[in-house]
């Protein structure tokens, strides 16, 4: 069985967001960067596979060169292989998902694992994308999988309840927190990464499909106002409030 | 054209799908283009309702195969639609089942998708999107590069208005069947009431809950409000039971409410990313330099156990 994990390099989730002069981007100037907190859970159930089916796991990324320490955090973990697929980001998750169906076709995955969102861009697309790219099956927010002969069954989050589906592989599979509780790398495993090669490819060149024009700040709240006395007097004023002076009841 | 994939529950036509067509609508309106509003599906009674909220055209898919939801297949049925009817813009709710198929069907169409969007504009047929990023710490407009434009609207943000049109129907071809991935089953929640993402008001517990057994006193508040339950990260990960599917904030649900009452919750920056699009907020906190009072229109300093009883009370009161 062979397992692509497609990771994101993204800024730390508790990035102070700052507008970067051009007024589109990201200032990046105290950005600390991370794997996508979604793509752990991935990985995660790439590595059980692995140890469950012996299955041959590769990490792959789409970026430059800083973005080979989420490989190499990936081959701490365990995986046998890792690739950086080297595209400008635009910003577009088209293009991601394109660079990495180049990578991935005529390779004979069987599975291929994303966080069912980046952070940051916040699309929670690339993997319906890479799916249809590749003509797979796919398994969207999965919070629990079974990987049967030639199939699986999934459960996802719907909105409905949970959803069971059921379907063929070579498939894509979203993790949503709640899949596993993913692992941490030991020393051993970080040193032993730092002797492995990380391959290096060219990604496709594709023009953007959607183009970010600017970027903002939300804004302020105005402030707001503390209602005073006991409980049922705080109580009483804020439902009268609520109906008569925000209407919102 | 613009085309809109709509969803049915229980014969109507979901709230989220309604918001979607109504902004298309009046995108519509603005660019002289009209409407369609598609349905997929083995039975799609209740799309006529679609005509009430601005359609020209009511599309259906229609076809046994169909009946269970399959990405590939409803993705199939949208892209071949788009192409059939030249439509220049892709229009879905960013729910669970929107955000599922519409990026698939963008693929297929090679255009360009913008998710959970909450603003729209249109000038000489091309498409600006305002849409939250960072989990909401920032919000980005974009444009689109492609011949069709794709994007999903988040719910509760764009209003669902009755706008009559014809409505014609139109009965279109469905994709063969052999889908590679299907639903099976729904393990429902059975509670009938709202998702978090599309709920009026809801009801959020965080650390100063001090246990899972106390949440029933913001489930007497929700009830008496029309609302639902939401949680911060803290009360989830504390072990007392409350499921992840009803977290607040950046790595769980991202919701926008008319109101959003806060309990409990200091209002730490992950679960704000979830929140601050809330319509208007209420904190109610022991700490009164919690930093969700910087946040809320409304804030009680107090305690919670005092204060969410005597709402509730008030609450009834009010409505009864």
């Amino acid at each position: 069985m062979k397992i692509l994990v497609a990771l994101k390099q993204v800024p730390d989730t508790e990035t102070k967001i700052k507008v970067a002069p051009d007024g589109k981007s990201l200032d990046l100037g105290d950005v600390k960067w991370i794997t996508s907190p979604y793509d752990e859970y991935a990985l995660e159930e790439a590595l059980r596979l692995k140890e469950s089916r012996e299955a041959e796991v590769t990490a792959v990324t789409v970026g430059g060169d800083k973005a080979k320490s989420v490989l190499q955090g990936a081959l701490a973990l365990g995986v046998q292989n890792a690739v950086l697929v080297k595209s400008e980001q635009t910003g577009d998750p088209m293009a991601i998902a394109r660079s990495l169906a180049g990578y991935a076709k005529d390779q004979g995955f069987d599975l291929i694992f994303l966080g069912n969102k980046g952070f940051g861009g916040d699309n929670a697309c690339v993997g319906p994308m890479l799916a249809e790219l590749l003509g797979m099956a796919q398994a969207n927010v999965v919070t629990k999988l079974e990987v049967l002969d030639g199939s699986f069954r999934a459960e996802r989050e719907g909105d409905a309840g949970t959803e069971i589906l059921e379907g063929t592989l070579p498939a894509v599979i979203t993790a949503q927190r709640g899949l596993n509780e993913p692992r941490y790398a030991n020393l051993k495993g970080i040193m032993a990464a730092k002797k492995k090669t990380i391959e290096e490819r060219d990604g496709e060149a594709t023009a953007a499909l959607v183009t970010v024009v600017s970027l903002d700040l939300p804004a302020a709240r105005p402030e707001g106002r503390k209602l005073e006395g006991d409980a049922r007097t705080q109580a009483t004023a804020l439902l009268g409030l609520l109906r008569d002076e925000a209407k919102v009841l | 054209m613009i085309l809109v994939f709509c969803e049915l529950k229980d014969g109507a036509i979901r709230k989220p799908s309604l918001e979607a067509l109504s902004e298309a609508r009046r995108l519509a309106d603005a660019a002289s283009l009209t409407v369609g509003a598609l349905f997929v599906g083995a039975d799609n009674a209740g799309a006529e309702g679609a005509a009430q909220y601005g359609a020209d055209t009511i599309f259906k898919v229609e076809a046994p195969s169909l009946a269970a939801y399959s990405s590939d297949g409803f993705a199939q049925a949208i892209a071949d639609t788009v192409k059939a009817k030249g439509a220049t813009v892709l229009l879905g709710a960013a729910t669970s089942a929107g955000k599922d198929v519409i990026p698939r069907a963008a693929a297929r169409l090679e255009a360009g998708y913008a998710a959970d969007v909450t603003g729209l504009a249109m000038a000489d047929g091309k498409l600006t999107c305002v849409r939250p990023v960072y989990a909401g710490k920032a919000f980005a407009a974009s444009t689109f590069q492609s011949p069709v434009q794709a994007a999903t609207t988040r719910p509760n943000v764009f209003t669902a208005t009755v706008n009559p049109k014809a409505g014609t129907p139109e009965t279109l071809p469905a994709p063969a069947g052999g889908f590679l991935a299907v639903v099976k089953e729904i393990l429902a929640k059975g509670t009938g009431k709202p998702d978090l993402t599309e709920a009026n008001v809801i009801v959020s517990g965080g650390r100063g809950m001090k246990d899972g057994a106390n949440f029933q006193i913001l489930e007497d508040l929700a009830d008496a409000l029309g609302g639902v339950v939401g949680a911060s990260r803290a009360a989830v990960d504390a072990g007392w039971g409350i499921p992840h599917s009803i977290q607040v904030g950046q790595t769980g649900k991202v919701v926008s409410p008319t109101l959003y009452i806060a309990c409990g919750i200091s209002g730490a920056i992950q679960h704000v990313a979830g929140m601050s699009g809330s319509k208007l907020i209420v904190a109610i906190n022991k700490d009164p330099e919690a930093p969700i009072f910087k946040l809320a229109t409304y804030g009680i300093v107090g305690d919670l156990f005092e204060v969410v009883p005597e709402l509730t009370k008030a609450a009834k009161a009010l409505k009864g």
